[in-house]
């Protein structure tokens, strides 16, 4: 369980995360929405001890993160932040063995490449694996990065915006994969997500935060409707249901 | 889940016997290099007259006193600043860095100054221990004014490096100039291995062990090379890592200075060219970059012995103009390449 109690920070006098108290892990996906600036990537950068807290205290599996091992975390938690740009020249395939850093440090064992392999099949990057990322599209790219978080082979994954700058199609597949990896491989994945529909259809769980605070905590069903989305949103948003779905409308 | 429609361009397993046999020609390259730059002199040392000449003759003693010791530190230094520059490239994550587009070679060469003046009589080791020191605080305070240039403004770093760079040295040049020292800094701004002679170049092998720690340490860095919230989502303590680099630099651009002066460009252009053929895993890069390093070097210093011969030409001039060259296709291919 990834827990977080009372966490508060700030950036100069403004709390950004104020004082949440919330835990993440029961459910197979879960996703986090909310306005630009509610502070969803600031509690990922808290959880994935990027930020230290000003207030409170953040736990994955009981273990403090502010006092345990780096080394250790990085056996039970990965985080993915979002619009990775690494400007050095790496192929696939070096992307995804830095994966097993946290196992192997560096020198790779028997089931450190089995990992490898595996990532690399799950994520169907085998014709690419030597192709360096900057010959990459956009989604080849972004499925080379959680090939890279599935080799570390963390029980908790956490994806800061998987979705940007993916066009609908890679969009589908990359949730179809956060699916699959919460349901075949047992993972618990916390995502950020900016398009409410994604997020319903794809999660079992969503929380909506704003100006720094939890705002709404259920089940995708329950988060679907129209005053709970305006009250996050500050907008009007129709929910219609669509093929026994529903389907936020907020295009104006 | 659906493939994808595009299919792979070059089949990988034709590229990496290319990749091999470029590996091959550099290693080569390298020891013909080597063994030329052995008889490449003045005085008359060649396999006949050591053969004819036996141990006790001037071509052996030549030989173990300048040419050996010439061509060991050559190799060294090429090595290393290579994997100075290489590194460098790393902790920053810009392609357009080593020691003298950083501030770092300037800070060394303020600190051997500094020794100069106030311990006029300590030994060359502890000059470059200073030296050291000084290129350490030098790559820290980089590394601290780099923090506000966005990362993706991948010319502004070496930019403002390079002033930096120029403030640093404006000082130094102060100084030696109040204080009737000019000459002897010139000594260590043209580079070059014309005094290089056994019993005065020992200290490039300090550079060589920071070939080996870079060499140990090279997933490390590589996984700084991916940024810190990356480094530290693996685990890392990126601090640290950070700080085994600066030393790695630190002390190889001042163990460079000490032994053959100021050499440009070399640290900007191997690391770039080996990045074109293999990539950036640090683990792969560091015996290439090495390799091509010090090829590179060793080939400079025979042509900057040769085209005047008797006479030579400092090093440093060979290696500005080759090495300018370089940086100046690697700059404009890098455009084209649309980043």
């Amino acid at each position: 369980m990834i827990t977080l109690d009372n966490v508060t920070k700030r950036y100069g006098g403004q709390a950004v995360v104020d004082d949440v108290s919330i835990t993440f892990g029961a459910e197979g996906v879960t996703s986090l929405i909310g306005p630009n600036g509610a502070g969803k990537s600031t509690l990922f950068a808290l959880v994935g001890r990027l930020i230290a807290p000003d207030a409170g205290r953040v736990a994955v599996d009981g273990m403090d993160v502010a006092t345990t091992p780096s080394a250790q975390l990085a056996k039970v938690l990965a985080v993915l932040r979002q619009d990775n740009q690494v400007a050095a020249r790496l192929t696939v395939q070096d992307l995804v063995e830095f994966g097993r850093f946290p196992h192997s440090r560096g020198r790779l064992t028997v089931v450190d490449r089995d990992h490898v392999e595996r990532a690399i099949g799950y994520l169907d990057l085998d014709p690419y694996r030597q192709r360096f990322l900057d010959e990459l599209s956009g989604g080849q790219r972004q499925r080379a990065f959680i090939a890279m978080v599935l080799a570390q082979d963390t029980e908790y994954v956490l994806l800061d915006e998987p979705l940007n700058n993916l066009d609908l199609r890679h969009m589908t597949e990359i949730m179809r994969l956060v699916r699959q990896m919460a349901d075949d491989l047992g993972k618990r994945v916390v995502t950020v997500l900016h398009d409410i529909n994604f997020a319903a259809t794809w999660s079992d769980r969503i929380v909506a935060m704003r100006d720094g605070a939890v705002v709404a905590d259920a089940a995708a069903r329950d988060i679907m409707r129209p005053e709970v989305l305006a009250a996050v949103y500050d907008t009007s948003v129709d929910v219609r249901e669509i093929d026994g779905r529903p389907v936020a409308l907020y295009y104006g | 889940m659906t493939t994808l429609t595009a299919t792979p361009t070059s089949t990988p397993t034709r590229m990496r016997s290319r990749r091999t046999w470029v590996g091959v020609l550099i290693g080569v390259l390298l020891v013909v290099l080597a063994v030329t730059s052995l008889f490449v002199g003045v005085s008359d040392v060649t396999p006949a007259s050591l053969l004819a000449g036996g141990a006790q003759s001037d071509a052996a003693f030549l030989l173990v006193a300048s040419r050996i010791p010439r061509t060991v530190a050559v190799v060294l230094v090429g090595a290393s600043l290579g994997i100075a520059g290489l590194i460098l490239q790393m902790l920053v994550r810009n392609k357009f860095v080593e020691p003298s587009t950083t501030g770092v070679t300037e800070f060394a060469t303020l600190g051997m100054l500094v020794a100069m003046i106030f311990f006029p009589g300590m030994a060359v080791f502890g000059k470059m221990g200073v030296a050291a020191v000084f290129g350490l605080i030098g790559t820290w305070v980089f590394l601290r004014v780099v923090r506000f240039v966005p990362v993706r403004q991948l010319v502004l770093v070496p930019l403002v490096g390079l002033m930096l760079g120029g403030v640093v040295e404006a000082v130094t040049t102060f100084f030696a100039y109040r204080l009737d020292l000019l000459q002897s800094l010139q000594q260590w701004s043209l580079g070059s291995f014309a005094s290089v002679m056994q019993g005065r170049y020992e200290l490039v092998w300090v550079a060589g062990l920071m070939v080996v720690v870079a060499w140990v340490a090279a997933d490390r860095f590589s996984v700084i090379g991916l940024g810190e919230e990356f480094a530290t989502n693996l685990g890392l303590d990126y601090r640290r890592v950070v700080a085994i680099g600066m030393v790695v630099v630190a002390v190889i651009t001042a163990a460079v200075l000490v032994t053959a002066g100021m050499i440009p460009f070399l640290g900007l252009v191997v690391p770039n060219v080996v990045s074109l053929i293999i990539g950036d895993n640090v683990r792969r890069a560091v015996p290439w970059v090495a390799g091509l390093g010090a090829v590179f070097v060793v080939a400079c210093d025979i042509l900057a012995r040769v085209v005047r011969f008797p006479y030579e030409i400092p090093l440093s001039l060979v290696v500005g103009i080759i090495g300018a060259a370089l940086f100046l296709w690697l700059l404009l291919r890098k455009k084209s390449r649309a980043h």
